[in-house]
């Protein structure tokens, strides 16, 4: 890809956030999609690509009355979306379509017109690890985090810490689903859900939906948002089932989509501004942090339990409280992706002075795939 | 552990042999005869070198304690808390299992402590192999 060739022109989430039993899934898509090409300054008939995740794309094509020349149902997990934009960022190029909407709904807490999990026999999950207790996602994801403890010397404390500064980060955002101070304590004496996870460190469940609108950086230029330009992007998969993991301590897929992301957006490390990582639970911007190279193998916890990522923190992260504190619908990456998209137009409540460089991070399906998007306010 | 509720795994071609294994009380892997590697799940075809040349064998039984969580939440048919683990096998692959005859604390499951195979029969057609804490009494 071409550094900075493809805009983010338009960005919105839904109306509301949290709990909106009024909505159905495909509603929640619709919401955020109109409201994202409000945003970008145009109309439902400019789009000529639309790529969604958790929902049939021709089925978000039609809802909204969109014949288009390029669809993208890559359906990965909660990373999905930046996975989207990596590959709106090669049809736009290619010239396969001039427009792309990539839209996110999601009923996550109130479960309306939602599509089951497909589950079937000859999946992995189905015969080697859902008949030994395995179900819902903290008792999955989370599986690896004691190999890491030992390991790589990951603490307790230092997890509770990423839930106590993520929300320090969601106190400055009216619509963060929690917003008050946390201690460690706090984190430590929550609800043991699946041990060594207590609740604080595990998601939110909420309704929302958001939506990006992307086009050619030449015809970025005169539409009405301050474009966002994507610098760079890559993505990977590894396993589907957890304990098939190569590595505990590392995610082979977030080492291969952050490298790859990095090559392509030609930046070091020190130029990053701004830092989204999705995390489901409390140890995924651990992973992070590590497998991106921001900092050193078994680092991430020390890093994050010093300071440095929270308010006035030398490298921001997860700036909107993130799936811990500001909301988590289930997919969760567009609502990191909208942050950054915030902290580039310089809109977030919780702006980073000055930010030029924002790097997003997603995960997917436990720890099965990635994708990271590089995005830049700076044309270069 | 209740039988009935517990979600029970369906059989495909490619992994029979190995629940049949179970059936008999032996946990078998897959060997590849061109590259040497011991691999599971079962597929046929070697996942490090994409081999078709490949064996089924009989494996020791002996592992150890690689990572879990203790599951507060329950799951179809099991009752909590009860832990979750990945076993680290003594040929090389890792397998989900619960640790049975082993209290189902963090004090009591402790990394790295040697494991041995036992079998659990959860339906007349299905046994799953399950580990316990090696040299537990039967
Ligand atoms: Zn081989």
């Amino acid at each position: 890809m071409i550094p900075n060739s493809v805009a983010i022109v338009g960005a919105a989430e839904t109306t509301e956030l949290g709990k909106i039993p009024e909505l159905s899934q495909i509603g929640l898509h619709a919401d955020a999609a109109l409201n994202a090409i409000a945003d970008a300054g145009l109309t439902v008939r400019d789009i000529d690509g639309v790529a969604t995740a958790g929902h049939n794309s021709t089925e978000v094509a039609h809802y909204l009355g969109i014949v288009p020349k390029w669809a993208d149902g890559t359906s990965v997990g909660g990373c999905s979306f930046m996975v989207h934009v990596r590959h709106a960022v090669a049809a736009i190029e290619a010239g396969l379509c001039e427009t792309v909407l990539i839209t996110h709904g999601e009923s996550g807490r109130n479960r309306v017109g939602v599509l089951g999990r497909p589950v079937f026999p000859s999946q992995f999950d189905a015969q080697f690890e859902a008949p030994y207790g395995v179900s819902i996602p903290p008792s999955r994801f989370t599986i690896p985090v004691m190999r890491k403890m030992k390991d790589d010397g990951l603490t307790e404390e230092q997890l509770a810490m990423v839930a106590v500064v993520q929300r320090e980060w969601a106190a400055f955002h009216p619509r963060a689903s929690f917003r008050d101070p946390i201690t460690v304590d706090d984190v430590l004496n929550s609800k043991m859900i699946c041990w060594p996870f207590r609740k604080l460190m595990c998601c939110l469940v909420t309704d929302g939906g958001g939506a990006l609108v992307l086009t050619s950086a030449a015809r970025a230029k005169d539409l009405r948002q301050k474009p966002v330009y994507i610098r760079g992007a890559g993505e990977s998969a590894e396993t589907p089932v957890v304990s098939q993991m190569k590595d505990f301590t590392s995610s082979a897929a977030f080492r291969m989509s952050g490298k790859l992301a990095f090559e392509s957006a030609g930046l070091k490390h020190s130029e990053v501004d701004h830092l989204m990582i999705y995390d489901a639970f409390a140890h995924l911007p651990v992973y992070g942090l590590e497998d991106l190279g921001f900092v050193g193998k078994g680092e991430g916890g020390a890093f994050i339990a010093e300071g440095n990522t929270r308010p006035g923190g030398k490298l921001p992260l997860n700036t909107n409280g993130g799936g811990l504190s500001y909301m988590h619908s289930g997919m969760y990456g567009m609502y990191a992706l909208q942050e950054s998209v915030r902290q580039m137009r310089g809109t977030s409540p919780a702006q980073v002075e000055g930010a030029r460089v924002s790097v997003c991070h997603g995960v997917g399906g436990m720890f099965a795939a990635s994708g990271t998007v590089v995005m830049t306010n700076d044309p270069g | 552990m209740s039988t009935t509720d517990r979600v029970v795994p369906t059989p495909t071609p490619e992994t029979r042999h190995y629940w049949d294994g179970a059936q008999a009380g032996e946990l078998r892997l897959q060997r590849c005869n061109a590259c040497g590697d011991a691999y599971f799940p079962p597929r046929p075809f070697c996942p490090e070198c994409g081999s078709r040349d490949v064996k089924v064998e009989t494996a020791s039984g002996r592992g150890t304690l690689y990572s879990y969580i203790i599951n507060h939440l329950g799951a179809p048919g099991m009752k909590p808390p009860f832990a979750v683990a990945v076993v680290a096998l003594e040929e090389g692959p890792r397998m989900m299992a619960n640790i049975l005859e082993c209290e189902q604390t963090p004090e009591a499951l402790v990394l790295d402590m040697p494991l041995e195979v036992t079998f659990e029969k959860i339906t007349d057609a299905i046994t799953l192999p399950q580990f316990k804490p090696a040299g537990a009494p039967k």
